[in-house]
């Protein structure tokens, strides 16, 4: 994967009539992990959106990703509460041009077995997550934008989300994501970095 | 090819939905049927101004029951987050928004049109009347949808849109009404209805290249609120 990095050049994000921060430089280059950090309101995910081109910034120059490049997976899990996980990410496939055939390798990896056949809105918190992180394997893209993914995952899944990024890493991939837990750092090229 | 595909993908997906919950499905049929034929229960037996309302009281059915169910065509998509997804997809928005309206109109749209013979005949309107009647709701459920996915699209991020939506969408659905019951007047009246027929091919015409573009830009903006 030859990705390009993402450059920020003083850029400003705001939300409403409300400026949550200006003047921002930053460079994610891929390989590396970038953890978001910062109080709750600072602008975390609004700073992601930004950077998945879902919110146009205040000011300043943002150079990223097209969306065919990137992956967003943000603090909801875009999967229909009457679908099953299964359901839910054909669909996702058909709209995004992956090939469905990859579904169950995706849903085995993320180790959710029975579950996957049931509707999203009989599974639990970490299910769910798991389903929509089961995305990240279907297509191959360089960039991941992911917001709070370890938001109800237990331990097991914690480590299983590092492997994925880990091996992304490795192939040349790089991340984003905004934890208010840490991430498990065995083995993954992750920098820290606090929005004020 | 990727392109049918993705379209395919999106219809799919509420025409699956609305197989999970197909009494949710029916809703508008019903409340349709309901209206139109609890409505001679009302007036004197034998009423024979009965067929001069019979237009007006079919459009009027047609338009309330495609309402209904529109004020959630986007809002699960936003609140789950689905709408984020689709917004990132390659598929352009406006084909998106196009795909999910044209499922809802299959759904909750033909419907309304297929039993509409059945209801003008039952109304007492002559053959002539009630093929004008049929092929005026063709032409103008498609437009209600439309027009009614753009107010919802517009409302999608607020809180109780509800009330909101008839006041935004009424006006503007307001010519479909009077075109549309104006064609199966005339038509009742031994006039040739193409003229109404015609207005309302218009509207859709319109509709169908506009409503696309300003949905999906109104969906855009409620995503960065």
């Amino acid at each position: 994967m030859n990705a390009a990095p993402l450059v920020l050049d003083s850029l400003a994000v705001a939300r409403g009539d409300r400026v949550l921060f200006e003047r921002l430089d930053l460079r994610i280059a891929p390989g590396e992990v970038l953890h978001l950090q910062g109080r709750n309101g600072a602008g975390k995910t609004s700073l992601l959106e930004v950077l998945a081109g879902l919110r146009t910034p205040e000011a300043g120059r943002f150079s990223g990703p097209e969306p065919e490049q990137l992956h967003w997976i943000g603090h909801k899990n875009a999967l229909h509460p009457a679908l099953s996980a299964v359901e839910n990410l054909e669909a996702w496939c058909g709209l995004h041009g992956a090939d469905p055939a990859g579904i169950s390798a995706a849903l085995d990896r993320l180790q959710l077995k029975a579950a996957r056949q049931r509707p999203v809105r009989t599974l639990s918190t970490g299910q769910k997550r798991r389903s929509a992180l089961a995305r990240l394997l279907l297509q191959r893209r360089p960039w991941w934008l992911l917001d709070e993914p370890l938001a109800g995952l237990d331990v097991e899944g914690a480590a299983l989300l590092a492997g994925l990024l880990a091996e992304h890493c490795a192939a040349g991939g790089g991340a984003v994501v905004t934890s208010h837990q840490a991430l498990p750092e065995e083995h993954l090229p992750v920098r820290h970095w606090s929005l004020r | 090819m990727s392109l049918v595909r993705a379209l395919g993908a999106v219809v799919g997906r509420e025409l699956r939905l609305a197989a999970r919950a197909p009494a949710e499905a029916a809703q508008p049929l019903l409340f349709y049927a309901l209206v139109v034929a609890l409505f001679p229960l009302g007036v004197a037996p034998n009423e024979p101004s009965l067929p001069v309302y019979a237009p007006a009281l079919v459009w009027i059915a047609a338009l309330l029951a495609t309402l209904m169910t529109l004020e959630r065509v986007f809002r699960n998509d936003y609140e789950d987050g689905s709408l984020e997804q689709l917004a990132l997809a390659p598929l352009p928005l406006p084909l998106s928004v196009l795909a999910k309206l044209a499922a809802h109109w299959l759904l909750g749209g033909l419907p309304l049109v297929l039993v509409a013979p059945l209801l003008a005949a039952g109304l007492g309107l002559d053959a002539a009347a009630g093929r004008a009647l049929t092929l005026a709701l063709l032409l103008g459920t498609p437009t209600l949808v439309l027009l009614g996915g753009f107010a919802a699209a517009l409302t999608v991020g607020l809180p109780r849109a509800g009330v909101l939506l008839p006041i935004l969408v009424l006006p503007m659905l307001s010519p479909v009404l009077i075109f549309g019951a104006g064609a199966a007047r005339a038509a009742a009246q031994g006039l040739d209805p193409t003229a109404p027929l015609y207005f309302l091919a218009a509207l859709l015409a319109l509709s169908l290249t506009l409503v696309p573009f300003a949905a999906a830009a109104a969906l855009r903006n409620a995503l960065e609120s």
